[in-house]
């Protein structure tokens, strides 16, 4: 089992990486982690003309705390950012949400930016940056433009990212306050989730979002004291999907049952 | 800047297990296959080839890495440990290694050169890890022998030492 044949670029700096992008277009993949590029090119799901390698850059190699933003670049790993001593204070939701994100090994190589460039719609990422409200820096020959997390995220792993673009960094909004919760369903811990989801508390509102629902992360506002009506109702919105790990059905009644205690912990921590 | 083009074959020196050797090797060649084929070091074991058997983890500059998920070209110029780094001269087993023995962690050996690198890796962040998070570690690991039970054990007598 080996991935086709396959040209390998290593490109020292951002300008190179962009140059090299306007070049091959859609034919090349950018190679972070390679914690989803590589089995779905060992498994032959999908082949590349070419790989370009960002995970040496030490220009995307970095955490900038921006203030209102922490800005988290395309080579910083998920091991990194959890390791971030800051991490707690400046974003508590990704403190809960990383050590669900596949396990120590996968997580020792695979990057923040990566996961969100995948876009499974159950992965952790996603839901945490879409429920933040953050953004997507994307560069290219053309320019730069920044991205709002709902704008990117299309559908299942589809984004708005065109083929010559390069993700530099992802932003997360920062010290949302304290109250945070995030909860997923998986056969096991360290697998994806069939569902997941994650609440920041506000004054009398809660943002709840949901992973593993639709094709990319659902996110809503629910006044705080009609918490649980307005879940049931959504849940009976949801239409769910399904797949090799549960039904529609069973994914909604996974919502309907975590989502209230999700909420109830980002309130309870909030105080 | 790195190119290389896809039936391009390169010599990679790497520097294994404390020795730098070097091998040819094209772009799609992955780790694991360059250790075992290309350098003979064979230690290194493969099961699954997408990132969830664990079996093929190394350190690569010290970090637990699945070689199985890793091009040969990526780990030009840097160093990289297997399983046959860890015994001392003569084969004496390291504590790990040793704790392995005596808590019977390990039946047919497959997983294990895994097990043990990916715990290098994670004992020198963490000496004291608890039990959950010795189980968590090894949740990137399949073992469809012991039952990781022996190998909870093994890790627990070498963290409290
Ligand atoms: C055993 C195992 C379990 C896992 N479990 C989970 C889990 O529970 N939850 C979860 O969310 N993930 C899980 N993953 C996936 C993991 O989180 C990946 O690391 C992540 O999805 C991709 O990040 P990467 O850096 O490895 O990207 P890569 O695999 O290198 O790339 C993934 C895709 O994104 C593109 N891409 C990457 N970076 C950029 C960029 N900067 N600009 C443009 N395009 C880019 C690539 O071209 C490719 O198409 C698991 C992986 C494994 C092997
Ligand atoms: S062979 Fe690499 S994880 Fe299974
Ligand atoms: S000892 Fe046989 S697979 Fe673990």
């Amino acid at each position: 089992m080996k991935p086709r044949p396959f040209d390998y670029l290593r490109p020292d700096t951002i300008e190179e990486t962009v140059a090299l992008l306007a070049e091959y277009g859609e034919d090349a993949r950018v190679l972070a982690g390679g914690q989803s590029l590589v089995p779905m090119l060992n498994l032959r799901l999908i082949e590349a003309d070419a790989l370009i390698d960002i995970s040496q850059i030490a220009a995307l190699d970095v955490i900038s705390d921006r203030g209102d933003k922490i800005e988290i670049g395309a080579a910083v790993t998920q091991n990194r950012l959890l390791a971030w001593p800051q991490l707690a204070e400046k974003l508590p939701l990704l403190a809960a949400a990383l050590p669900h994100v596949g396990h120590f090994q996968a997580r020792n190589r695979g990057t923040v930016c990566g996961s969100i460039a995948h876009a499974d719609p159950s992965s952790e990422l996603p839901l945490a940056l879409a429920l933040l409200g953050g953004e997507i820096v994307l560069k290219s020959k053309r320019g730069e433009r920044v991205l709002a997390a709902q704008d990117f995220h299309k559908d299942m792993l589809t984004t708005a990212r065109a083929g010559d673009e390069l993700i530099t960094s992802v932003r997360f909004p920062a010290g949302k306050g304290a109250g945070v919760a995030f909860r997923e369903v998986a056969r096991r811990h360290g697998d994806f989730a069939i569902i997941a989801v994650a609440a920041v508390a506000e004054d009398k509102h809660v943002r709840l979002g949901v992973g593993g629902m639709a094709g990319r992360p659902l996110v809503r506002r629910i006044a705080m004291n009609e918490a649980v009506a307005a879940i049931a109702a959504w849940a009976d919105e949801l239409e769910g999907y399904e797949d090799l790990h549960a039904s529609a059905a069973m994914r909604r009644d996974l919502f309907r049952n975590l989502a209230p205690r999700v909420v109830e912990e980002a309130i309870r921590c909030a105080v | 800047m790195r190119s290389l083009k896809k039936d391009e074959r390169v010599r990679i020196g790497v520097t294994l297990n404390g020795r730098k050797v070097a091998a040819e090797a094209e772009p799609r060649m992955l780790l694991s296959d360059f250790l075992r084929h290309a350098l003979g070091a064979t230690g290194t074991h493969v099961g699954c080839e997408h990132g969830i058997c664990g079996a093929c983890t190394v350190l690569i500059d010290g970090v637990a890495t699945r070689s199985c998920l890793t091009l040969a070209v990526q780990v030009e110029g840097r160093e990289v440990k297997t399983v046959e780094s860890l015994a001392g001269a003569n084969g004496a087993l390291n504590p790990l290694q040793q704790a392995f023995r005596d808590n019977h962690a390990l039946q047919c050996g497959f997983c294990t050169p895994g097990i043990l690198m990916s715990f290098t890796d994670y004992l020198a962040r963490n000496p004291h890890p608890s039990e959950a998070e010795i189980r968590d570690v090894l949740n990137g690991h399949l073992c469809r022998c012991t039952g990781y039970a022996g190998i909870v054990k093994a890790v627990k007598q070498v963290a409290k030492g």
